[in-house]
């Protein structure tokens, strides 16, 4: 087998740069069964899409977990910034009147 | 058809049951040392198929060898000369990228086999065939995949294929010798003759080879002795100092 050795440093800054950015950083979402949503499980590092379906398989699917899985790459999705959170969403913790709270759900209903 | 010969079913038995047994172990030796943890997890997910896939021919060997054995004492208590497994899967590792050469040049024979062992006359062997197809038919597109990302790649990498292939194809041919045994399997309907497979092999190779830009070697030369047990090369008993330590040091441990 070839010989790794974890705690060799980069030869220099340039090396270790291209190193990281070699493969782009998936986001991977697991269907758990059919008929619920695609979930975000965690992400991971592949080459490109195809190889990222099959190591999304591989690390996240060992145990029976999914029957679908999507991946995206993680620089196309757009976040909120945390530091905007005061704006965006506590104007809606007053709100109370938008949770359903104030009707009888019959039990057949089931969960709502 | 001709009755089933015990001993041809049993030799046929312990050479797939020694090549997933052999190869398994082998890709076992990259867990926790593969250049990136997806490829650690997909190797050992490998491995693990491979060695799932022996318990199940190797206990059907030791059933139809009749002698009260199980499938770890068919691995553990045999030595050298008495593993039936092609010299392909003992090799080393070596980087990479040859381990992943070496699971593809598997992978394809494996491909090509185990579809037609699903329609074997005898239903355990079917049985197990069945189970295996699909899980090499993930191998098969992760080992494809992967020599033509790394042959079709850097300069770099396509040498580093290059020189797996150079170096492993002269034993690729050892899948498709046939002796008295493959005959008789093939006379009772339970196996393909393993020289049938062979034109499907090549193009599927050639297929592969094309879209990684490597050079198949013209020569048809092949090393020999493993599935017949006439020679192994003198890496197989490294592997088993290994795999078989435990029973070694400690007979009969069980926990």
């Amino acid at each position: 087998m070839s010989s790794v050795n974890p705690g060799a440093l980069p030869e220099d800054e340039d090396k270790a740069r291209s190193a990281r950015a070699e493969w782009p950083l998936w986001e991977v979402f697991i269907r758990g069964q059919h008929g619920l949503n695609h979930r975000h499980v965690g992400s991971l590092h592949a080459p490109d899409a195809e190889m990222a379906v099959k190591n999304a398989r591989d690390v996240y699917t060992r145990r029976n977990e999914g029957v679908s899985i999507w991946v995206v790459e993680s620089r196309h999705i757009t976040a909120t910034a945390p530091g905007e959170k005061g704006p965006l969403f506590e104007p809606s913790e007053s709100k109370i009147y938008r949770h359903p709270t104030f009707f009888d759900i019959p039990d057949d209903v089931g969960h709502m | 058809m001709a009755e089933p010969d015990k001993d041809a079913l049993f030799q046929f038995l312990l050479r797939i049951g020694d090549n997933t047994l052999i190869l398994g172990h082998r890709v076992s030796e990259w867990c926790g040392h593969a250049p990136v943890l997806e490829e650690d997890i997909a190797l050992a997910n490998t491995a693990l198929d491979l060695i799932g896939q022996t318990q199940l021919w190797l206990g059907y060997a030791a059933e139809v060898q009749g002698e009260g054995r199980s499938a770890d004492d068919l691995a553990f208590l045999r030595d050298v000369w008495e593993f039936r497994n092609v010299l392909l899967v003992e090799l080393p590792n070596g980087d990479f990228g040859q381990t992943l050469m070496r699971q593809f040049l598997f992978d394809a024979w494996a491909s090509l086999l185990l579809p037609r062992l699903a329609q074997s006359a005898d239903p355990r062997v079917a049985e197990i065939a069945e189970k295996a197809a699909k899980e090499v038919a993930y191998h098969i597109e992760r080992s494809a995949d992967t020599v033509v990302g790394l042959g079709d790649g850097t300069e770099e990498s396509h040498a580093r294929m290059q020189a797996a292939l150079d170096y492993l194809y002269p034993y690729a041919g050892e899948f498709f010798l046939s002796d008295a045994a493959d005959i008789a399997m093939a006379a009772a309907g339970i196996a393909p003759d393993p020289a049938s497979l062979r034109a499907e092999y090549d193009a599927l190779l050639a297929r592969v080879m094309a879209r990684a830009t490597l050079s198949l070697p013209e020569s048809r030369f092949t090393h020999k002795g493993g599935r017949d047990g006439r020679m192994h090369t003198e890496h197989l008993g490294h592997v088993l100092t290994q795999m078989q330590w435990l029973q070694r040091a400690y007979p009969g441990c069980t926990w």
